[in-house]
């Protein structure tokens, strides 16, 4: 039975516990994302500062999701997907939006960007995960997929 | 979970003791009043101590961005005290390491302002 989390509307584990979920597009869906996703990451095995990294990777998408992408329109929602596998984890989150062009975000490492007050959750997302893509999948919006590698111990 | 922010004054340097996130939402709001209100009273010596901050995302990042060049644009100073290794990291990562200046000593911290 699925713990009944703020900001979550539904969601199912399959056979293989992975998770699929449907989130309100609010903030606090951004925290039950990360929660979602660290116990996920957490049955995998990964260490303290692997499982910090995946969060914040999390929360950036979410929050792209959630703010830029549904525009926190109530009847959009964002769509969650977390695949475990024994040394990898893999997060899908959908928005409901337009679509987005990653061109249209300056490069935040740019000389002339550095001071601007936003632009910086992909840059974060890429840092902390090993493969990161995004693709706009009509009829639905932009799709973040991000995978961690756990390192054997 | 948000962030708490108390300010004091070490001669005329302003030390905002923040702890806590400084996160979308409250966290960031919170920091940005904070940062405004002393800026609003005169205050142009800006001390923030971010010992005790465990989490910053990319949010929390711009306003200490924004807090940075408000602070500047009005010929004022705003440096970082006692970052964490993981706000380091975030600062390096964002290459905002060399924007800010960025001390381990409260006293270095405070002699440094001119």
């Amino acid at each position: 039975m699925q713990p009944r989390v703020s900001g979550m509307s539904e969601g199912k584990n399959d056979r293989n516990g992975n998770l699929e979920t449907l989130l309100e597009s609010t903030l606090d869906s951004v925290d039950a994302a990360e929660a979602l996703v660290l116990k996920a990451a957490s049955d995998v095995g990964f260490t303290e500062d692997d499982l910090h990294e995946i969060g914040m990777a999390v929360r950036e998408a979410m929050v792209n999701a959630v703010v830029h992408g549904n525009r926190y329109n109530f009847n959009k929602k964002v769509h969650l997907n977390v695949a475990k596998q024994p040394d990898q984890l893999q997060v899908r989150i959908t928005d409901e939006g337009a679509g987005f062009d990653q061109s249209h975000v300056p490069n935040p490492l740019e000389e002339e960007n550095l001071l601007r007050q936003s632009g910086r959750g992909l840059l974060l997302i890429q840092a902390f995960v090993d493969e990161f893509e995004m693709h706009h999948v009509p009829p639905l919006g932009t799709e973040v997929k991000m995978v961690k590698y756990r390192k054997p111990s | 979970m948000s962030v708490k922010i108390t300010t004091r004054q070490v001669g005329d340097v302003s030390v905002m003791d923040a702890s806590g996130r400084i996160t979308l939402g409250e966290g960031a709001s919170s920091f940005r009043e904070t940062l405004r209100e002393l800026v609003s009273k005169g205050n142009k010596k800006l001390l923030l101590n971010l010992a005790d901050v465990s989490y910053i995302d990319s949010s929390g990042i711009g306003e200490l961005v924004s807090g940075f060049t408000t602070v500047t644009n009005q010929q004022g100073q705003l440096k970082l005290l006692n970052l964490t290794k993981r706000v380091r990291d975030l600062l390096q990562i964002t290459k905002l390491y060399t924007v800010f200046e960025v001390f381990d000593d409260e006293t270095a911290a405070v002699r440094s302002f001119s």
